[in-house]
């Protein structure tokens, strides 16, 4: 039988995950439903999805996106956020003339309940210290390019407060809906290396 | 809306800073990447595991990455399916510490394969 007409749930790694799985649950070790819990909490509940939804809520609520410029932290209340408010949130928003950027550089301070786990090159320490002295050159390099009359603004994270990027709407988006829209929003939009 | 637990909050906290760097798995867009259910089976196991105390994540991400150097020396032109050892490291730890036993896992997994066609259709 060729690799392809195995059913997936039959492959020799898929028979070995489950052959321990049950082992683990008859020793006492796991129950199947915490396992569960962990993949919905990770796949589902964590990650930049949270971030999006905020954002396709501001494109269609006015009075949501004044709010979550006004007041980050208690307009995402509303939202189930893994984490919920630890931090201060504070959303910068795009405009044809604004790039708003975010970056920690001190460390890697990250707006994760909002955007999950940060990407790799937000803890590089040429990312972190170039985007604050060169950021065109730096959002030019990562696929980024800015018309000159753009002003570009970094946000520089801390302990106390994340920055996340309230992005503009794309042109051909009206009339989406809300969770279409989300759909649109990725992670590097609302950090603000990409538009 | 759901409400989250403070210790809930800390173990995502930790998660996050655990599962970024070296050994990290894949994602795109910031989100964790499976291919196969089995795939996030294993994932969720290491993690209820290692938030049982059963061992410590530093352990298990030394031994990934000690497992994925070891791939990757002896085929030099493919790359590593990393939940192909993020699994064996899992087996491996679990060996180690006499938690479940090489015997035993081969011996179910047997049985598990010899189950008639569509036995969970």
């Amino acid at each position: 039988m060729s690799k392809s007409h195995v059913h997936p749930e039959n492959l020799p790694q898929a028979l070995r995950a489950e052959a321990l799985e049950a082992l683990l649950v008859e020793k006492g070790l796991l129950v199947a439903s915490a396992v569960d819990a962990v993949i919905t909490r990770y796949s589902e509940r964590v990650g930049p999805m949270n971030g999006a939804r905020i954002v396709a809520r501001a494109w269609v609520d006015p009075e949501f996106r004044q709010w979550l410029l006004e007041d980050g932290t208690a307009a995402i209340g509303q939202f189930d956020l893994e984490g919920g408010q630890v931090e201060k949130l504070v959303v910068v928003a795009n405009s044809a003339k604004i790039h708003n950027v975010v970056v920690c550089t001190l460390c890697s301070c990250y707006p994760w309940a909002v955007l999950g786990l940060p990407p790799t090159w937000y803890k590089d320490p040429a990312y972190r210290s170039r985007i604050v002295r060169e950021p065109r050159t730096v959002l030019h390099e990562m696929g980024l390019a800015l018309q000159a009359d753009v002003q570009i603004r970094v946000w520089d994270s801390s302990a106390e407060v994340r920055y996340m990027v309230l992005p503009e709407q794309p042109l051909d988006s009206a009339g989406m809906t809300e969770a279409e829209l989300a759909e649109r929003v990725s992670r590097d939009v609302m950090i603000g290396v990409a538009r | 809306m759901v409400n989250i637990a403070g210790d809930e909050v800390d173990e995502v906290r930790v998660a996050l800073t655990e599962l970024a760097g070296p050994g990290a798995p894949p994602m795109v867009n910031g989100e964790l990447l499976f291919e196969f259910p089995w795939q996030s089976r294993a994932f969720g196991m290491a993690r209820v595991l290692c938030e049982a105390g059963v061992f410590h994540w530093d352990d298990f991400r030394h031994l990934l990455i000690s497992n994925i150097q070891e791939w990757e020396n002896n085929h030099s032109t493919q790359t590593y399916a990393y939940y192909d050892i993020f699994l064996q490291t899992l087996t491996m730890l679990l060996a180690e510490k006499n938690v479940c036993l090489d015997a035993e896992l081969d011996s179910r997994q047997l049985e598990l394969a010899a189950r008639p066609h569509g036995h969970d259709h």
